[in-house]
């Protein structure tokens, strides 16, 4: 018993001393009289944090690793994980680059100051309310938000035009959400700030008397609605287009229909990326960054990923509305970052 | 075994001269349970932490929102109905399998074991693709049938060890099959029973993935949620203090109902093997009902597993089996690992709690029960506040995921070590000391030989759930590296279930093989038994 602890112990400890040896950092020693390099610095090499499906931007980091031959060491995590983990991890990070699912973690990251400012040349290449206001993080895609609906029990014509449809009794019990999701949150915010903080609270008040339905995440809903469990849910238009690119668009018994211009629930959510402070420096950290909102970065995510481009010069994936149509020009998405008062809100009502 | 070549003791000794090292061995276990329990405290300290650096407001906010309360009842309700439901269950099957004449007993046990393979999540995925069932009974079902194995296989091994005489006594006095039972035999494997039972209450404490995927709002999910959608770490430190309070209340009930094993007899006497209960034309009724619990278990899971990797062969993803193999070999390493982390661990607090019972045993114990009740998000933050704080250059490698799984699962292997030592009679270890054994060769050579297989069981239950974890494992695991777990998760993120089925067989697949060797371990007990136990040496 002893030997065996103590082998174990005798192991551990050697791993402890082997292990800086190997990856003591290439830095300049402590109290060097010379002024930091303000220029970018490339070693072939960075750190990606990643919130997004490995399925589903491993081909994009692949064909810029060889247009590039820079190399991208990959940490793939949900978005709660990936959050969480830079917040507790703060300077000490390993992380050069975030790349998220939503605008929420990566507000959620710069308020903490972990982030190094993009230079404007990235930043003005998407449109304002895409991005961030402050220039820490830069829009990467859109997502528009539709309502699903159980294509075997209802007709296209059947799906309420506006969310406002759904607290309808004949809905009761029908109808599925996430209240937990970003982009769900991000909804009721755009609701918030165009009807009110009353009629919202009124809105999700007749949701949860209707019986509505709660789910941990958007493809949770679209399963559902494709098993006829609920006939209606709302959720992300390209959950749709990966699932039916999964299992082919004619098992699709779930259908998608996009509510009316202007209602809430037709706001787009951008995904993003933003800079780690220590990597400011960082030629190849910055490199991808710039990857990701160039003409054949933005031209991937249409083919792939069914999103709509942020940058002009590349066209919206065929068959969906174009992104115009769906901007509400009363609504300044820019202003969608007052989320404590919208999970506030979704608590006082008892959906988180 | 035998006790005959103690002779390479050496000369025999005089009580008063190895009196020493026995009291410099006590405390040098002591010091390294002591040191054991502050490691598998980490998550707590961090907690603590956490609230103490928060805003006072803030923290109160937290602690009395109507939700807390809410999601107090939920979670107390879903631990307490499935406790119970595994207690009753478990100890029916391990009765069935070892005091009946059922044909096809050992079928039946691995059969009854083998649902310890099935990740909860899996199961919960299974269920959800097949029937409509969601909310608290659905979290109920997939927890319940997920965990029975916990109890079912240490009652055997309490039951194989029990000294069924009693039992007969109270037949012969006239009590009921079932009387007789609760009179004479219970007593006896209670502390078994119970142990196992708070394995399961601490895993549904803990379990996030299957009350998730049941759309059941429980203190993990509110925990998630503060993390996820609210930035709220503070929130999430809170609720999760309150998580680790009830883990520590049911740590508490379980001291008090364990209670002491009832030693009816001596081991060192002659056993007569237990009469088996002649079932006859009752056989029907444990075979059905094993087939009801089995079909539960993993009949719906497996079906729904086998749908989904025949049904979806035109997925655009492919699975190629060179990475398929990676994962299974990081899988395995890292499990591997963080069992024999667990076992060092364990070893000194299983000790200290089988064989110096005291104030210090039960707070190095209560400790090490701290990780299980913990969602893995919370241990695998704690981790790596810990790692970046004292060794930044582990952070992110195999060790540190290696070890957060030893924490996570460390009751596994103190239960184990505990209940193995406190089976081998002192007795044994007096006679083979005054045969001049050395206390440290008496222990090398008797007691840890004796307690081996159980030992061996608990580090291969460690290595089995540490298989199917997976929120730490997306934290702390090496940038870059995948394990079965998270392989699986990146497909069905992705809804890509075709994809996602060859990961999740390929799970089962590999957890299934400590499952089975636990199978062994339980039923091997019969075979250490009267053949090779000590007490036929002749002193």
């Amino acid at each position: 018993m002893l030997s065996l602890r103590s082998a174990a112990f005798a192991a551990a400890a050697a791993a402890i001393l082997a292990t800086p040896a190997c990856s003591t950092p290439a830095v300049s020693p402590a109290g060097s009289p010379a002024a930091p390099s303000t220029a970018p610095a490339s070693d072939g090499v960075f750190t990606l944090y990643a919130g997004r499906g490995e399925d589903l931007i491993a081909p994009l980091i692949a064909d810029f690793e060889a247009t590039t031959g820079i190399e991208v060491e990959v940490r793939y995590a949900g978005s709660t994980e990936l959050s969480a983990l830079l917040l507790e991890e703060g300077s000490a990070t390993p992380a050069d680059v975030f790349l998220s699912q939503d605008a929420g973690a990566l507000g959620a990251v710069s308020k903490t100051g972990a982030f190094a400012p993009l230079p404007a040349g990235i930043t003005d290449l998407v449109p304002a309310g895409f991005t961030s206001a402050d220039g820490s993080w830069v829009g990467v895609t859109g997502r528009a938000r539709v309502i699903v609906y159980d294509g075997d029990q209802l007709q296209a014509d059947d799906v309420p035009e506006s969310v406002r449809g759904l607290t309808d009794p004949q809905w009761k019990g029908r109808v599925g959400i996430a209240p937990t999701n970003a982009s769900f949150q991000s909804f009721v915010t755009a609701m918030r700030l165009l009807e009110g903080e009353d009629a919202t609270r009124e809105w999700l008040e007749g949701m949860v008397a209707n019986d509505v339905k709660i789910y941990g995440k958007n493809s949770a809903i679209l399963d559902a609605a494709n098993t006829g469990e609920i006939q209606l849910g709302l959720i992300n238009h390209y959950y749709w287009y990966q699932l039916s690119n999964e299992v082919g668009i004619d098992n699709m018994r779930a259908q998608l229909s996009f509510p009316a211009a202007g209602d809430p629930g037709s706001i787009v959510n951008v995904t993003g990326a933003g800079l780690l402070a220590g990597a400011a420096r960082d030629a190849d950290a910055l490199a991808f960054i710039e990857y990701l909102v160039s003409i054949d970065g933005q031209r991937y995510f249409v083919e792939n990923t069914y999103e709509y481009p942020l940058v002009s010069g590349v066209n919206a994936p065929a068959g969906l509305p174009p992104l115009a149509d769906l901007t509400n020009a009363k609504l300044d998405l820019g202003d969608l970052d007052s989320l404590a008062e919208t999970t506030a809100l979704l608590a006082e009502v008892g959906l988180l | 075994m035998t006790l005959t070549r103690t002779d390479s003791g050496g000369e025999a000794s005089l009580a008063p001269r190895v009196r020493v090292p026995a009291i410099r061995g006590r405390t040098l276990i002591a010091a390294s349970a002591v040191i054991a329990a502050l490691l598998a405290a980490i998550p707590l300290a961090y907690l603590v932490v956490r609230v103490a650096e928060a805003d006072r407001s803030a923290v109160v906010d937290a602690m009395w929102r109507p939700r807390t309360l809410e999601l107090l009842l939920n979670t107390s309700g879903l631990v307490l109905s499935v406790s119970a439901t595994c207690l009753v269950i478990g100890v029916a099957t391990a009765w069935v399998l070892t005091r009946t004449d059922l044909r096809g007993r050992g079928v039946w046990l691995v059969v009854s074991t083998l649902p310890l393979a099935i990740p909860s999540y899996v199961a919960a995925f299974g269920w959800i693709a097949t029937t409509p069932l969601r909310g608290f009974w659905g979290a109920w079902l997939v927890l319940t049938f997920c965990n029975i194995p916990l109890v079912t296989l240490p009652t055997i091994a309490a039951l194989r060890q029990a000294h069924p005489g009693a039992e007969d006594v109270a037949r012969t006095m006239g009590r009921g099959p079932l009387a007789a039972f609760m009179a004479a035999t219970w007593p006896q494997i209670r502390p078994a029973a119970i142990a196992g039972t708070l394995l399961v209450a601490l895993y549904v404490l803990s379990d996030f993935g299957a009350v998730a995927l049941m759309r059941f709002q429980a203190f993990t999910w509110a925990i998630h949620t503060a993390y996820g959608a609210l930035f709220d770490r503070t929130l999430a430190a809170v609720l999760s203090v309150v998580l680790a309070l009830m883990g520590i209340l049911l740590v508490m009930l379980e001291r008090r109902a364990r209670g002491a094993r009832a030693k009816l007899g001596s081991a060192v006497q002659a056993r007569t093997p237990a009469v088996l209960v002649r079932l006859r034309r009752r056989s029907w009724l444990a075979h059905a009902g094993l087939a009801a619990v089995a079909s539960l278990s993993l009949g719906v899971p497996l079906a729904a597993l086998g749908r989904f990797l025949t049904g979806r062969a035109e997925s655009a993803f492919t699975v190629s089996a060179g990475d398929l193999a990676a994962d299974v070999w990081n899988t395995v390493a890292f499990a591997g690992g963080g069992a024999l982390i667990a076992l060092a661990l364990a070893m000194p607090i299983g000790i200290l709690s089988a064989r110096h019972r005291s104030r210090l045993s039960e707070a190095t114990e209560s400790a090490s029960y701290l990780g299980l009740a913990l969602p893995g998000i919370v241990v695998g933050l704690a981790l790596v506040f810990f790692s970046l704080t004292v060794v930044p250059s582990l952070y992110q490698s195999a060790i540190i995921l290696a070890f957060a799984y030893g924490v996570l699962f460390l009751p596994k292997a103190v239960g184990a070590v505990r209940s193995s030592i406190e089976q081998v009679e002192p007795g044994l270890e007096e006679v083979a000391r005054t045969l001049g054994s050395s206390p440290a060769d008496v222990w090398r050579r008797v007691t840890v030989r004796m307690a081996w297989p159980g030992i061996g069981a608990g580090v291969l239950l460690v290595a089995l759930t540490a298989m199917k974890e997976l929120p730490a494992t997306l934290l702390l695991r090496p940038t870059g590296v995948d394990t079965l777990a998270t392989s699986l998760w990146r497909y069905t993120e992705a809804s890509a279930y075709g994809a996602a089925a060859p990961y999740a067989a390929m799970l089962i697949v590999v957890a299934a093989v400590p499952a089975i060797l636990l199978t062994r371990e339980a039923t091997g007990g019969a075979h250490r038994g009267p053949q090779e136990h000590p007490g036929r040496v002749s002193p």
